[in-house]
């Protein structure tokens, strides 16, 4: 990543190196993605603010977008939440969003374009990703991505030909890179987390120490099963892509050919060779297959992989646990 | 006005009350906000699940709240989440003043018996008290009525995610620069069984002391304890060797699949780009 960082620095761009996101927007974000999700499909997403403090981002607030997006203009509340907060003095410049995602599922075509528009409108904007059902079982998943310049200049120009994508060295590893996520309080929060530690519930939050995970991997792999699907469809499109190109090439070969061949039988027989037609306008180019799907789809399942390996270590870690358990039985 | 009401409070709300005193104005000395929550069914409890912040001005005499700001605020908070009412408002500070009976008056106006919430950010006494209140009208009959806030029991609930999410925040109290590293789950797990040597050992050192009489044993200690080591499911040590091997071969099958899926999917990538720009 550092690598990554200083070709940014070389283009003159910003480089931010890690972000630090303060207790109360993860609990707001925590809040706000448990109260919208609850099982329906649907994205929970908002605005993050915060500022730009040499090469860290600190977020300091966030607030939720309304999901019922038919009558509330989107732009009109996002500033009149802005102006209202400036008021109580919150930093009311936006650094960013946030999107909640189940099990992972979060490369898409909506997030690269929303990112694009983010980052292209302020710098430095970052999307987190927070993972509302790994977080209930127990793990705390969230994390801050951003479009790595290669994938902004490619949205830019719009052109996912196989060319294009080779020119910027653009594969579905290079499309966002994620950025360190740290967690800061104030002191004057730490003192409020000393009370609350004796006031939370103590019994729950441990449920990450159940064995039980079958149901989890079973999902996890039900929807690699279905982003495998797609990759293999895509796979197949340009299988398909490339036979017709060959079968192209070949037929206008024989054309040339049967040309080079009339042509000189003509001569033979004295009369004026045939007028060189334009080969290429009989033949149309098939268009190259953009190539942003199968990226796409190719980012996801490697995700997905990651997930799964390390929610199965962690698995394996417990089941060891559970076996030392057992044996000072 | 019930006086049994309890109030659940969600650790948002704190974060946002502290968060907000630390963003005040110079020259004020205590913020105000307003409290939102959903009123539960039987009436005995309140859950506040969110607040925000007005902006007001006290001096000796007089108090001005921003109502416009609260009506918009409210309004723009409705809007993504409309099942949450306005339950009552808050105020930073160790003690109610005067003016805190005239923003009562307000609230009640709003809702049916607002719950007022008190966080002591000024560390009056050490520690950062939390106190909620209900109002009462007192008085003689026949005189002026008065109003006595009368203390009601406040209690932190939270949804599954939220207890999590603090308690990862917890552990900036441990460290200087008061940074917490998202670490991988496996180092979660560690941790985990870390903290369970750790009361494990103090268990056992507890164990011997009783063992060798130094602390009277203590009938309902040793009852959970019993129940503790009973929760350990019997089973035969082949049983579980069986158990364990075949979950972990499952793991292992799994692990290998999404590896394999994985270099399957950058080769794929890499000769597709080959291919293409030949």
């Amino acid at each position: 990543m550092s690598g990554r960082n200083k070709r940014e620095s070389d283009t003159g761009r910003c480089h931010i190196n890690f972000v630090q996101l303060e207790g109360l927007a993860l609990m707001k974000i925590i809040k706000h993605c448990h109260e919208e999700g609850a099982g329906n499909t649907e994205v929970a997403q908002g605005v993050l603010l915060g500022l730009v403090v040499d090469e860290k981002l600190e977020i300091t607030n966030c607030f939720p977008f309304p999901r019922h997006a038919d009558d509330v203009d989107e732009e009109d509340y996002q500033l009149e939440m802005m102006r209202h907060l400036r008021k109580v003095n919150v930093d009311h410049l936006s650094v960013g969003w946030y999107q909640s995602t189940q099990l992972g599922n979060f490369i898409t075509t909506q997030l690269l374009d929303s990112q694009f528009s983010y980052q292209t409108s302020i710098e430095e904007s970052v999307v987190l990703i927070y993972d509302p059902i790994k977080t209930a079982r127990g793990f705390l998943s969230i994390k801050a991505y951003r479009l790595t310049p290669e994938a902004i200049s490619t949205v830019q120009e719009r052109d996912y030909t196989p060319e294009a994508l080779k020119k910027m060295r653009l594969g579905f590893e290079t499309l966002f890179q994620e950025i360190k996520l740290v967690i800061k309080n104030s002191h004057l929060v730490n003192t409020l987390l000393c009370e609350l530690y004796e006031m939370m519930p103590g019994s729950e939050g441990k449920q990450f120490l159940d064995l039980g995970t079958m149901s989890t991997l079973d999902r996890s792999l039900r929807c690699l099963m279905e982003y495998v699907d797609d990759l293999s469809q895509e796979a197949n499109k340009f299988n398909n892509f490339q036979r017709q190109n060959a079968k192209q090439l070949q037929d206008k070969h024989k054309f040339m050919q049967k040309r080079a061949a009339e042509n000189a039988q003509r001569q033979a027989r004295g009369e004026p060779p045939l007028p060189e037609e334009d080969v290429s306008k009989q033949f149309k180019p098939i268009a190259p297959l953009p190539r942003l799907d199968a990226m796409i789809t190719s980012g996801q399942i490697s995700n997905y992989c990651k997930q799964i390996s390390q929610f199965c270590s962690q698995s394996l870690g417990k089941l060891y646990v559970a076996k030392a358990l057992q044996d000072k039985k | 006005m019930a006086l049994n009401l309890v109030a659940k409070v969600h650790p948002v709300v704190f974060f946002t009350i502290v968060d907000s005193y630390e963003r005040r104005n110079p020259d004020a000395h205590r913020v105000i906000g307003t409290l939102l929550g959903t009123i539960g069914v039987d009436k005995g409890a309140v859950e506040i699940t969110n607040c925000f912040c007005v902006p007001h001005n006290e001096s000796k005499e007089e108090v001005a709240v921003e109502l416009d700001f609260a009506k918009d605020m409210y309004e723009l908070h409705r809007k993504v989440n409309p099942g949450e009412v306005i339950v009552g408002w808050w105020a930073t500070g160790h003690e109610i003043t005067d003016h805190s009976l005239l923003i009562h008056d307000y609230y009640s106006r709003i809702t049916t018996s607002p719950i007022h919430l008190t966080v002591d950010t000024t560390l009056h006494g050490g520690r950062m008290n939390i106190k909620g209140y209900v109002s009462a009208s007192m008085g003689v009959p026949g005189r002026t009525p008065g109003t006595m806030f009368a203390p009601i029991p406040v209690e932190v609930i939270s949804y599954a995610p939220e207890i999590v999410g603090t308690s990862v925040t917890q552990k900036s109290k441990y460290i200087r620069q008061r940074i917490v590293e998202s670490t991988t789950d496996l180092h979660q797990i560690f941790e985990a069984t870390q903290n369970m040597e750790t009361t494990l050992d103090v268990l056992i050192s507890y164990v011997d002391d009783v063992l060798s009489g130094k602390v009277t044993a203590d009938n309902y200690i040793g009852r959970e304890l019993t129940k503790m080591v009973n929760q350990v499911p019997k089973m035969s040590a082949h049983e579980f060797e069986e158990m364990l091997n075949t979950n972990m071969k499952d793991l292992l099958m799994v692990i290998y699949l999404s590896q394999l899926t994985k270099v399957n999917v950058s080769l794929n990538e890499k000769l597709t780009m080959l291919v293409a720009t030949q």
